[in-house]
């Protein structure tokens, strides 16, 4: 009998949001599920998986990522349990973890999906930055998903009995891309693939300060902060905050754009927000064509206002 | 130091596209350009060219034949030779992997390989560790940073929450290189003369015996996703639409 193996992430002992899209997808598929976590405590996830009948733990991966151990150790994992299918939230780990083992087993991957269809085995996913939906059949013994975060639902059926628990030991080989120190980011910073909600800011923000005002909108709605190449390029925002075709793909319900033009190259990176507002003082920017709500005026007087008004809204 | 750089060519990011037969890109009037993530990777190729006395740069393309464009491209930013895999055929990232491996080998020992981190066209961002595998390389893809010494390459790639990686790969190896790892240079016009001039090598897939293996994946449709309705810009005093602006963020769209 074929399974359907899960890769999941966790965040302070629970799993992550974007992972449990990918167990749900799982778990409406055909075929019997086993999650796989790399995480020390990962025993622990156990209670909280009714339903699922088999959780692989993997134990001696080393405490930070090591890619090429990962890597064959999930490629054992999948040659050894007959798994024909592999799925998981497409992240950082995963968008480094998934083509070493699509590679090693030969594997279909089809990364970033927003629709996949496990019976059919066949994804759907956005391609020329999102311009076009590509409709991709898998086609090899073992397939692997990576799902867009914020697409799938997250609420995961309640099952019956939780899962047993299967030590499996790291794979013993040499670490020959070897991750010698990860260097941590700044702390309580959302992530933006995984944000329900996104500040963003463009040239018109005219200075590095001045992206402390969208920070401090940003913490009313519990929101990442976001930028445009070209407040990037004007160094006044970190790359990583960069949204857009060769940035981040993002996909919050709320994306709040200000002082941003609204070229292609940045609508590409964020058009599939659920609702999109502009603040602009350029009535004539396409940004306005593109938005759901839009405020023509003065980004330094409307987002002082927009944090009052919805620290009011909230509280 | 032999270097090679594997790049791709995609249609301007410029370009609003559409869908011809149901599963092409329609390519009339389409401007053509090196994938963005790939001009990174030939910049830092080009700069370890200039820094290590005796080196080599090869650019190395898989697609029709238009895809010339840009390898004369690399080779006017200042790349050395220029290797064409020439096919019309839709390779999947295993086929293409093996036909990049194939056509470096053919060019001798590489001492590093680097390619952009994901093509802005099919967007998969698997090739730079599909072809380390085909290879049997260490990897590194969505390098920001980048040092090689003594046969050591030092890189350091973003992960989540601005949180970086630093590691650390013996030479030869491959690497995926992002936006933040240079800053690629214009080709000279001197450069694009000389660009001109020099013979690319040719192979078919055949002829590097990449085998036509199934394609593990099948493209069954493209579609042009729906676009949304235009929406409404609140009109008002900044205070009232501000207001305005959160009932209706609050009421209509809900997601407050
Ligand atoms: C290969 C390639 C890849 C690219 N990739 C990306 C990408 O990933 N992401 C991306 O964003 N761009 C990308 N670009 C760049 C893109 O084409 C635009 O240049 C960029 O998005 C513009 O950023 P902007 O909107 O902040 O700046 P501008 O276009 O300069 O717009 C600034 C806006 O701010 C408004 N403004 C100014 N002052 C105020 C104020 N006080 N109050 C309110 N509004 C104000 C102005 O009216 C204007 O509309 C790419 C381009 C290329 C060629």
């Amino acid at each position: 009998m074929s399974r359907t193996l899960v890769f999941v992430e966790t965040q302070d002992g629970k799993i992550k949001k974007a992972s449990r899209e990918a167990l749900a997808l799982a778990l409406s598929g055909p075929v019997p599920v086993a999650v796989v976590t790399f995480a020390e405590d990962g025993a622990d996830l156990a209670a909280g998986l009714s339903g699922v009948p088999t959780l692989f733990h993997v134990t001696g991966a080393g405490d930070i990522y090591q890619p090429d151990i990962h890597a064959a150790t999930l490629e054992n994992l999948i040659r050894e349990n007959g798994i024909k299918t592999v799925v998981a939230a497409h992240s950082a780990r995963s968008r480094d973890l998934f083509p070493r083992v699509a590679a090693r087993v030969k594997a279909g991957l089809v990364t970033d999906c927003v629709a996949v269809n496990l019976e059919e085995m066949c994804a759907v996913k956005p391609v020329y930055s999102g311009k076009l939906l590509a409709r991709i059949k898998v086609n090899a013994g073992v397939n692997l998903f990576t799902l867009r975060p914020n697409v799938f639902p997250a609420e995961i059926p309640e099952g019956k009995g939780i899962p047993e628990v299967v030590a499996v030991s790291a794979a013993d080989v040499p670490a020959r891309c070897r991750v010698v120190e990860v260097a941590a980011g700044a702390a309580g910073r959302v992530d933006l693939t995984e944000a329900a909600v996104i500040v963003s800011g463009g040239r018109g923000i005219k200075n590095k300060e001045n992206f402390a005002l969208l920070q401090e909108l940003a913490d009313v709605l519990n929101a990442g902060v976001g930028a445009s190449r070209a407040a990037v390029d004007a160094e006044f925002a970190e790359y990583n905050m960069q949204v857009g075709q060769t940035g981040k793909v993002v996909n919050p319900k709320l994306y709040v754009a200000c002082g941003i033009s609204g070229a292609i190259q940045h609508f590409v990176g964020m058009k599939t927000s659920k609702v999109i507002v502009a603040i602009n003082k350029d009535p004539e920017a396409p940004i306005f064509k593109k938005a759901d709500y839009g405020i023509v005026g003065d980004l330094f007087e409307i987002v002082p206002l927009l944090k009052a008004e919805l620290e009011k809204a909230l509280n | 130091m032999n270097i090679f750089v594997c790049i791709k060519q995609v249609p301007d990011t410029e370009a609003s596209l559409s869908v011809e037969g149901g599963r092409k890109v329609r390519e009339s009037g389409l401007k053509w350009v090196i994938s963005p993530y790939d001009e990174y990777a030939l910049e830092a190729a080009i700069q370890l060219k200039e820094k290590t006395a005796g080196s080599t740069v090869t650019a190395i393309t898989v697609g029709p034949a238009r895809a010339d464009g840009v390898l004369r491209t690399a080779l006017a930013m200042g790349a050395t030779a220029a290797v064409h895999v020439e096919t019309d055929s839709e390779l999947d990232h295993h086929a293409i992997a093996a036909c990049l491996a194939a056509a470096v080998r053919s060019c001798g020992e590489p001492d590093i390989i680097l390619a952009g981190k994901q093509a802005i066209d099919v967007d998969a961002g698997v090739l730079p560790l599909f072809l380390a595998q085909v290879m049997d390389l260490p990897a590194a893809s969505g390098v920001i940073a980048m040092e090689v010494t003594d046969g050591l390459a030092k890189v350091e790639r973003e992960i989540e929450g601005g949180a970086r990686e630093r590691i650390e790969m013996a030479l030869p190896c491959v690497i995926g290189a992002t936006k933040g790892l240079n800053t690629p240079r214009y080709p000279s016009l001197m450069g694009i003369m000389k660009a001109k001039k020099v013979e690319v090598k040719k192979f078919t897939p055949a002829e590097l015996n990449v085998e036509s293996l199934e394609p593990a994946l099948l493209l069954e449709s493209l579609s042009v996703p729906e676009e949304k309705a235009p929406g409404r810009v609140i009109e008002g005093e900044p205070a009232d639409a501000v207001r305005e602006l959160v009932r209706l963020l609050r009421d209509e769209a809900k997601v407050l």
